[in-house]
């Protein structure tokens, strides 16, 4: 459960963020969708604690991100923008690597990478080292070592990034398999097609302002577009820009 | 301390696979400056050896004024041969190189000489040739011993002892030891090992934190569930491993080179036995850590991999100032000199290796010193990796 509440963010003149609360649930896939520059990344950011927020508050399982970093980020599990592996290691090393950093027990270790390995259906190419991995198989690779210590609470920034079709199609069966087992998903996209497939809660962002937050029916229903993406311009035409 | 201990192995890991870490930390460092320097150390022994015992090639214009002359220099191990047949030409031989130098002895010499006015020869020579300045040396000496024959032959002759011309006796006494010259010498080897010791660590350096942050692996790290302090304590004692490891080899190989290196015939005999090695190697170390934070906080400044290795290879040339300082001063080690890392170092291996007693003040002080900076830089490092500007 991620709870944020009247955010703010500045990197210096740039106003990044206004204002943004919203509340992803447990059980459910929440998207945040919004142009470049919206905000999006730094609300994540923000969520995983990598950035500081300069008002507002914001919770994961009811843990201040801010006061008890620590913690926060050990009920998460993150997907940061290009992530990066390690080139020289292999797949499998990657992993336990994050394994072995989340404090797991070494006598576990090796089933639970297994578990995340065979999840992920890297099997292929577990053993071999990340240099000159395909950018979807290290999606999948940054993905399986993001889930190792099961955190309840998912964070991902545009997973689908350069990402084919196949897949494409294989992260949104992973993220309906989260769903289906009770986790948090909270990730961001500016692909319609994508937030509209996934997602039980879409909430869109412009200007570092939430336009609106709903399911996909009641955006359809409130903006009184039959066509997701018309509603999406005509929410985001809703907020005014920052001066 | 379980954070740290795992970063730790996965650098050591990683980078023990990269090919490039291997050979800047493995072969480059070590090797390159104890060969370099044996190399250049045998060449330039083997010269001045050379030269004063070989007999020297000295061309004469004009032999047939002056036979004693002649077979003076001659049992004074110069091998006379005949000039150029004008001194115009003998001047031209010399400019371009051909000769070193060349003595002309004009055809007014035994006149003069039988005259009892002072009779002269001419050196040509170029003085701006180091290395013909050398034997013309050698020349000069032969004439000034010739002269110096003949007048206290005149004064005899007169009645007169000639030590009426030596009103002093000027005795030099040299102390120096074999193995003090011998640190004139080796001095500058600290350096070297300096310079091992902290390329074996810069890639990894680098890679830990400005290669992590390029390659977007270091944003993922930042989100686990571990001390930020913990992560960067990790790397850094990775570089430290590194560069220890590549300190040893660089003393084992210089201590295999030096057994190459003729000094014992320059009347040095450097004090750099295994237990040397290995004290040198406990003096030295300390310093990794001051190298590896050092190198660690100005590559967590840039941006990429490769601004970061411009501004690293500054830190490589950073402890050699103080080196120099010193060098050129000449000073002696004092106990707040300790407190200056590289240069306590400096000054420690050189005591080493001059075979003086080892102080233990200065020890104490200088690995302390050197130790608590270290901690100060880490600290410091840390503390850069608290910033959200981390990240760029």
């Amino acid at each position: 459960m991620i709870r944020v509440n009247g955010l703010h963010k500045s990197f210096g003149e740039v106003r990044a963020i206004r204002g943004i609360s919203f509340e992803a649930k447990d059980g459910r896939v929440t998207g945040l969708l919004g142009p470049n520059g919206a905000g999006k990344s730094t609300t994540l950011r923000i969520l995983y604690t990598v950035l500081k927020p300069d008002s507002g508050t914001a919770t994961i399982d009811g843990v201040d991100v801010v006061g008890d970093a620590l913690a926060a980020r050990g009920r998460i599990g993150t997907l940061p923008h290009g992530s990066g592996l390690y080139p020289h290691l292999t797949a499998r090393e990657n992993i336990a690597y994050y394994a072995m950093l989340c404090d797991m027990s070494p006598e576990i270790i090796d089933a639970r990478v297994q578990t995340v390995i065979d999840q992920l259906d890297i099997n292929d190419f577990a053993d071999r080292r990340t240099k000159g991995f395909s950018q979807g198989q290290r999606t999948k690779v940054s993905l399986a070592r993001s889930l190792v210590h099961e955190p309840q609470n998912i964070i991902l920034d545009e997973p689908s990034n350069g990402l084919d079709v196949m897949a494409t199609r294989s992260l949104r069966e992973l993220i309906r398999q989260l769903k289906a087992a009770g986790r948090c998903v909270l990730f961001s996209s500016h692909v319609m097609q994508e937030v509209a497939a996934l997602c039980d809660e879409i909430v869109i962002i412009a200007e570092g302002k939430v336009a609106m937050h709903d399911s996909p029916d009641g955006i359809r229903n409130a903006t009184g577009c039959a066509d997701l993406e018309e509603a999406f311009v005509k929410a985001i035409l809703t907020v005014e820009p920052a001066e | 301390m379980k954070t740290i201990h795992t970063v730790f192995f996965k650098e050591i890991t990683e980078n023990f696979r990269d090919r490039r870490t291997l050979l800047t930390a493995l072969l480059m460092g070590p090797l390159f400056g104890p060969i370099l320097f044996a190399f250049v150390i045998n060449l330039s022994v083997k010269q001045s050896l050379s030269n004063e015992s070989e007999a020297l090639d000295l061309p004469v214009i004009g032999q047939e004024h002056a036979p004693n002359l002649i077979a003076f220099l001659q049992s004074s191990n110069i091998n006379i041969m005949d000039g150029p047949a004008t001194r115009a030409a003998a001047i031209e031989a010399v400019t371009n190189g051909e000769h070193d130098v060349i003595i002309v002895i004009p055809d007014t010499f035994a006149q003069d000489l039988a005259a009892l006015i002072p009779a002269t020869v001419e050196v040509i020579t170029d003085q701006a040739n180091t290395q013909a300045e050398r034997e013309s040396r050698r020349a000069r000496r032969a004439l000034q011993a010739y002269n110096q024959e003949l007048a206290a032959l005149r004064l005899t002759i007169r009645g007169v002892s000639p030590q009426v011309m030596r009103p002093l006796n000027i005795d030099e006494v040299d102390v120096s030891t074999p193995s003090g010259r011998s640190a004139i010498l080796l001095g500058m080897l600290s350096y070297f090992f300096i310079f091992a010791l902290l390329t074996g660590g810069m890639n990894l350096a680098i890679d830990a934190t400005a290669g992590e942050r390029e390659r977007g692996s270091l944003e993922p790290l930042l989100c686990l569930p571990v001390k930020r302090d913990h992560l960067i304590f990790g790397k850094i004692f990775a570089a430290c491993l590194f560069m220890a490891i590549s300190l040893s080899l660089s003393l084992t190989c210089f201590y295999f080179t030096l057994k190459f290196m003729p000094l014992v015939e320059l009347g040095m005999t450097p004090n750099f036995g295994p237990l040397v090695v290995l004290t040198a190697f406990l003096l030295l170390v300390p310093f990794a850590l001051v190298g590896a934070s050092l190198m660690t906080m100005v590559a967590s400044f840039t941006k990429s991999f490769k601004e970061a290795q411009t501004w690293v290879s500054v830190v490589l040339l950073a402890p050699t100032l103080p080196i120099l300082i010193v060098s050129i001063l000449m000073v002696r080690p004092t106990t707040a000199l300790m407190f200056i890392p590289s240069l306590s170092q400096h000054l420690l291996l050189v005591g080493l290796i001059r075979n003086e007693p080892v102080n233990i003040l200065h020890v104490v002080v200088s690995v302390g010193g050197t130790l608590l900076i270290g901690a100060l830089l880490t600290w410091i490092c840390a503390r850069l990796y608290r910033r959200e500007g981390l990240l760029g």
